[in-house]
């Protein structure tokens, strides 16, 4: 039996926003789960992280925004995945995002967002019931 | 204490409580098997005058505001009078922003402390298309002096001190606020307060870097030289591990990784022709009060000790002012909490508490809803009046440094200091702090922290009161700030009304005068307050430099 690929997590930050503690942590404890992550670093372009996305073959895409910047950068990424054909990538966020901004966002088609306080096992949980799912 | 016959009879008792302490331990267990402070440093379970053999009280602590400065930098303290209280503020456009401030000043601070939104902090004017969805979110936004001249409205600059968050263009803000200075007709030698202009923390903790450390070093030095002579009350840096911290470190790590950072910048006026006495004076820090009570303020007596030394020892200043650590304490945003959000206001009261124990000079409490959102009015008081208790109902301020001699603080603060010393001379050993964060080292050390206190609050080992037991059922917090969604359309209408009405030919004039100053060796404080004096923006000085200095290229490092 051929081996099971390994899932392949994009993660990313979207924007100008530095803080990167929440992103690295969930990159080493996705790594600890036998995922595969590529990091794409701080200030990057909805465009840069569809086309490595793209680029990398990747199952899911986890982004992470502290700024507020949300509204304008995940529909964005959304908008671009679907213009990419890339429909079938699983497309998280997480980050401070005010409640009332979920509904819009999940609408958008983000498929999950995480919160402060989240566990790692959470987002590993759901990446995995819901990976490669369309 | 270290005499010998007082000592025997000390050790027989302590032998004795130990073997009471096995028996007690048979039948019950401590709640551990292993105590440890965030940094790691085991936690004995009692200490004694044992603790402190050798301990050579003049040596180690000397008198407030007496070399090593460990009890304090100023020989009444908090007797004189109170720290600066202090609120980092700061959304949306120039106007709101300015509305808080006079809401602040009304409500009893002490001084005012300016967050810029990210396009400003990293160069780019509100139309530049990176900067989309970021303007004025986490900060006022600035594109040009018109802005800054309304974000301090109705304040005199000779009567407020004035921080201000910005480091990678500080250059172009400190410029700005001198030009509103000398519209208000006050001179630079009434102004008072500190820019951040901390680039070495912004590569592994922050995010907010242009351009790469080498030419981001000129500029900062450039404002150390100009202040000195022109701004000689002004702060002109403030060395923070503060971001270090919430990016993950422990405290060690943080004074560590703060104060190789101090050496850098020492080192680089030292190579830029300035006097160690000149600047030193002028040098100050920024520091976290995390919840760790004790190791908190421990921390802040060892940070002060120990740069007193490396001033002193490493490089022989001569004036006091040059060895005195004088900081600025911002609560732990990170120990905030978004479920049962008003257990914070507990968390930041301890936290200003060690802050205030440890000899802070100005604080900024956190406000009990910023887990979630911008603090709103009401929690921005409470973190204030939060301060104000601390300060005027609990006399803890009327004695200097009350927890010295204790055996507990007084060895921690040896720990601390010794660890941060090992981590200096492996920093040293590496060619210093630009040479640790090319190779990734600090990043990789602040990361394996961070990922390490995650762990232990995933297994339990850690307790986080409402996010990982005490749970409860909970109503949401109303009342939360929202940045008005227009105010990136209604900044970029004022941008173009500026490009509009300005006079274009001499913002190019002094735009391509800066080019020539930033290609050779001259000081860029002067074109560049002559650049924005003319309304060239932000975001073109910073292009200007861009196309000097180039761009850094971060490494994504995990």
């Amino acid at each position: 039996m051929p081996e099971e690929r390994k899932i392949r997590v994009l993660t990313a930050k979207p924007g100008l926003d530095g803080h990167d503690r929440g992103i690295k942590v969930i990159c080493a404890a996705l790594r600890d789960a036998g995922m595969e992550v590529i990091y794409t670093g701080l200030r990057q372009t909805p465009e840069q992280i569809v086309a490595a996305a793209v680029q990398e073959d990747a199952d899911v895409i986890a982004m992470s925004v502290l700024s507020g910047a949300h509204n304008y950068l995940f529909p964005r990424v959304m908008e671009l995945v679907k213009e990419k054909g890339i429909n079938d990538v699983l497309v998280m966020g997480g980050g401070i995002i005010p409640d009332e901004d979920i509904p819009p966002l999940k609408a958008a088609g983000i498929a999950a967002i995480f919160g402060p306080g989240t566990d790692t096992s959470d987002i590993i949980g759901f990446i995995r019931e819901n990976v490669r799912k369309n | 204490m270290s005499d010998k016959d007082q000592m025997e009879p000390i050790k027989e008792a302590k032998a004795k409580y130990d073997e009471r302490v096995a028996k007690v331990l048979q039948k019950m267990p401590e709640r551990k098997t292993d105590f440890a402070n965030t940094s790691g440093i085991p936690i004995n379970r009692v200490y004694t005058p044992l603790d402190m053999e050798g301990f050579d009280y003049l040596k180690q602590l000397g008198m407030p505001g007496q070399y090593p400065y460990t009890r304090a930098v100023q020989p009444t303290a908090y007797r004189g009078r109170f720290w600066t209280m202090r609120q980092y503020a700061g959304f949306a456009t120039a106007e709101e922003t300015n509305e808080r401030y006079h809401f602040l000043l009304k409500s009893g601070q002490t001084g005012l402390s300016v967050a810029f939104d990210l396009p400003t902090q990293i160069g780019y004017d509100s139309d530049h298309p990176l900067a989309q969805g970021e303007v004025g979110k986490v900060g006022v936004c600035i594109d040009s002096l018109w802005d800054i001249e309304r974000l301090f409205q109705g304040i005199p600059l000779d009567q407020v001190s004035t921080s201000m968050t910005i480091n990678s263009p500080c250059a172009v803000i400190m410029a700005m606020y001198l030009a509103v200075a000398e519209k208000q007709g006050v001179p630079f030698d009434k102004l008072r307060g500190t820019v951040q202009n901390d680039i070495l923390k912004e590569y592994p903790a922050r995010g907010t870097y242009i351009f790469a450390p080498r030419p981001s070093m000129r500029l900062i030095t450039d404002i150390f030289a100009y202040c000195t002579k022109e701004v000689p009350q002004w702060n002109t840096i403030s060395i923070s591990g503060y971001h270090i911290r919430e990016a993950g470190s422990t405290a060690v790590q943080e004074v560590a990784f703060t104060l190789a950072n101090g050496i850098a910048y020492v080192e680089a006026a030292i190579a830029a022709g300035m006097k160690v006495d000149e600047f030193g004076p002028r040098l100050s820090f920024f520091f976290n009060s995390h919840s760790d009570f004790l190791e908190e303020v421990a921390k802040f007596r060892a940070a002060r000790r120990l740069w007193a030394k490396i001033m002193k020892e490493r490089f022989k200043a001569q004036d006091p002012k040059s060895m005195m650590l004088r900081f600025h304490t911002q609560t732990a945003g990170c120990s905030l909490t978004a479920q049962q959000p008003l257990n914070n206001i507990m968390r930041v009261a301890f936290q200003a508490m060690s802050a205030v124990l440890g000899g802070t000079q100005s604080l900024h409490t956190n406000s009990y809803d910023e887990a979630l959102a911008l603090p709103s009015e009401l929690a921005v008081q409470v973190a204030l009046r939060s301060q104000q208790v601390v300060a005027f109902e609990t006399n803890v301020c009327d004695t200097v440094d009350p927890l010295a001699g204790s055996y507990y603080i007084e060895k921690l603060t040896d720990e601390v200091e010794a660890q941060a010393q090992e981590y200096i001379d492996q920093i040293d050993r590496m060619g210093g702090a630009v040479a640790a964060i090319e190779k990734g080292f600090i990043q990789k050390e602040i990361g394996a922290s961070a990922y390490r206190f995650q762990r232990e609050i995933e297994k339990g080992e850690r307790i986080i009161v409402g996010l990982n037991r005490f749970q409860t059922h909970e109503d949401k917090l109303t009342g939360l700030l929202k940045v008005d969604p227009e105010v990136g359309a209604k900044q970029v209408a004022r941008l173009q009304e500026l490009k509009n009405t300005r006079d274009n030919a001499a913002v190019q004039q002094t735009l391509a005068e800066l080019k020539t100053a930033a290609a050779g060796t001259d000081n860029l404080m002067p074109p560049i307050l002559k650049a924005v004096k003319a309304l060239a923006t932000l975001g073109e000085v910073c292009d200007t430099l861009r196309a000097v200095f180039g761009e850094y290229e971060a490494p994504a490092l995990i």
